[in-house]
């Protein structure tokens, strides 16, 4: 960009706007470094706080399954491992439904059809997660436990090897309903992300192919996929780091109980749904707090390495 | 032919006739059934959806009556509404949004007119694509820490500040994007007339960029609208009447929340009213917003 400034005639014209120019430079930087700054302060802020129970506990901390509040016995290991798995299996049942959803809307639905349907599944993404708590808490699980899970239970429960995953009474909530109440939050993006990409595959790639008699598919295996694939692993990792620090929902659903269930029907935790029903009962400046402080650090730490990593995938999509 | 399909995993057709038909009918057997399952997706989605809304629907409606936008929380069994709840979230959501947007606004600004490849500015771009996506509960915590304790309590402003920290990436989203859209030519015709930069952004750029970045805005109310976890450790919730910043102030979803996790009947009922008009309100935002852009575009 030019320097307008310096083309200008008046002498006190030009003072007055080189000011004004510097002033507004100045302040956009400004803004720019108070983002910086606020993403560093939050995550010093995290460990500062969370220090008391690292020092306390050590590096067993990530692992100890403890939480004894009267005995001050403190551990992550239950809800990290709530929070990873309930993650992961939220993104294996969302992925396939993702991907139907953007193969769908960019290539089969007829072009009327495209716009309001991808915008109703973008609104999945706008319900506000306490929504997605009620509506799980209040229909889902009821369902699960009436219906899905004693179906699962009598089926897949028995098969050997998978079959410990599937078994135990069905309570309808547990890691299973919050994976899958999960799912559909992430769903939206993940879909969203998918179709951004499929949509920017050049359109001459797609009919050479359909020229030398490929079908739809053929066409979206051979061609499309190959050409997005880094951009949709891209799309999945912003879908699990949603995943990961969801809390609202999770909490309704997951059962709540610090104990790691070989089922996945059993309860569990997640660091989020940990941290907003303990966060109340816990003294300032006690060691409880500083847990859960420190447990928002490791979920902090978790969420920015699959961030980063989504942003690096899809950064090719971002250049365009 | 054979060299044609040579990329794809099918062997090239034959000479032999009944070889090629069973061929091409296998391939459009595979075709037939992933197409239906992409349908089927597509309509799990929907339904889905539609599946949330009928129930926000049903339930809410029958919970809904005047006495809702006309009393206070009020105890379980007596006679309540939720009319400090939704002023305390109409209070914090707007006053978030007012205190993020500009702020998002000369962060979107700057990376699209200003640091648009150096280092500083990738930097920032990084950090606020992660903001946007980081955990709101994480948000909660940092605010409780650096404006809960230190001001000895809750208060309505720590849950303003945190709602403005998560409006802000969004409005840098939105804005540096639709800068982005503007073509350079109007940049330059601008300055060619003599104007300065800062007056070619605020009086043209952001002028073409209105649209988008009003979409921007509304995006950002909707989302916060509906955020519960920030607000459980910064403004905490209110049971009376209250519109002091200074102190714990109600809102809609941390009330919901405490509602709906409650054994009470009309505490539920409420919750159910409560979760209707936030999901109406952020629902009719998100539509306004994307038909507020595409009129523009």
């Amino acid at each position: 960009m030019p320097s307008a400034s310096a083309t200008l005639p008046h002498a006190t014209r030009r003072r007055s706007s080189s000011f004004g120019d510097k002033v507004f430079a100045l302040a956009c930087q400004a803004a720019g470094l108070f983002v910086l700054i606020l993403l560093g302060a939050l995550i010093i802020e995290l460990f500062i706080a969370g220090l008391p129970a690292f020092r306390a506990f050590g590096i067993p901390f990530v692992t100890s399954t403890d939480w004894d509040p009267v005995k001050e016995l403190f551990g992550a290991g239950v809800s990290i491992y709530g929070t990873i798995v309930t993650a992961i299996l939220a993104i294996f049942l969302a992925v396939p439904l993702a991907f139907g959803i953007a193969f769908f809307l960019t290539e089969l639905a007829p072009p009327w059809m495209r716009r309001p349907v991808g915008t109703a599944v973008e609104l999945l993404a706008a319900v506000p997660s306490i929504i997605y708590g009620m509506w799980g808490f209040f229909v889902i699980a009821p369902a699960f436990a009436q219906h899905v899970q004693p179906r699962i239970i009598d089926t897949v429960g028995e098969l050997p090897l998978i079959g410990f995953l599937f078994q135990g009474p069905p309570f309808g909530t547990g890691l299973f309903t919050a994976a899958f109440i999960l799912a559909i939050m992430v769903l939206p993006f993940i879909a969203a992300t998918m179709r951004d990409v499929f949509e920017q595959v050049p359109p001459v790639y797609k009919e050479s192919a359909y020229g030398l008699g490929a079908t739809t598919w053929e066409v979206m295996k051979g061609v499309v996929i190959p050409y997005t694939r880094i951009s949709v692993v891209g799309g999945i990792m912003l879908g699990l780091g949603r995943a990961l620090g969801e809390t609202m929902a999770v909490t309704f659903v997951i059962g709540n109980a610090n104990r790691i269930s070989t089922s996945l029907f059993g309860p569990g935790n997640t660091i989020a749904s940990l941290i907003a029903l303990e966060f109340g009962e816990s003294e300032t400046g006690s060691l409880k707090l500083a847990s859960l402080l420190a447990l928002g650090f490791i979920l902090f730490v978790l969420s920015f390495a699959v961030l980063a990593t989504s942003r690096y995938l899809l950064r090719s999509r971002l250049k365009v | 032919m054979s060299l044609a399909l040579s990329f794809m995993s099918h062997p090239g057709p034959r000479k032999d006739a009944a070889t090629a038909a069973r061929l091409g009918a296998s391939r459009k057997r595979a075709d037939r059934i992933i197409r239906t399952l992409c349908l089927a997706a597509t309509v799990i989605g929907l339904v889905l959806l539609a599946s949330i809304l009928i129930t926000l629907f049903y339930r809410g409606f029958e919970a809904m009556s005047l006495r809702v936008f006309t009393h206070v929380t009020a105890p379980p069994g007596s006679e309540g509404g939720l009319l400090n709840a939704i002023v305390g979230s109409l209070i914090q959501s707007l006053i978030g949004t007012a205190i993020g947007t500009p702020i998002g606004m000369l962060v979107g600004t700057y990376l699209a007119e200003y640091a648009k490849d150096s280092w500083l500015g990738n930097a920032v771009r990084f950090v606020s694509d992660i903001l946007l996506s980081a955990p709101s509960i994480l948000i909660g915590l940092f605010v409780y820490q650096i404006l809960v304790l230190p001001f000895g309590g809750f208060s309505g402003w720590a849950g303003i500040a945190a709602l403005a920290i998560i409006v802000i990436p969004i409005v840098v989203r939105t804005t540096e994007d639709m800068l982005q859209l503007i073509p350079n030519t109007l940049r330059e015709a601008v300055v060619g007339l003599g104007a300065p930069k800062w007056k070619m952004i605020i009086l043209i750029c952001w002028r073409a960029a209105l649209a988008g970045i009003i979409t921007g805005i509304l995006l950002a109310v909707a989302r916060v609208a509906g955020e519960t976890a920030p607000l459980l450790f910064t403004s905490l919730g209110n049971n009376a009447w209250s519109t002091d910043l200074s102190k714990p102030m109600s809102s809609l979803p941390v009330t919901i929340y405490a509602f709906a996790g409650s054994p009470f009947e009309d505490w539920i009922a409420l919750a159910w009213a409560g979760a209707l008009l936030i999901t109406l309100g952020v629902l009719s935002l998100n539509i306004l917003a994307r038909t507020l852009l595409r009129s523009r575009i």
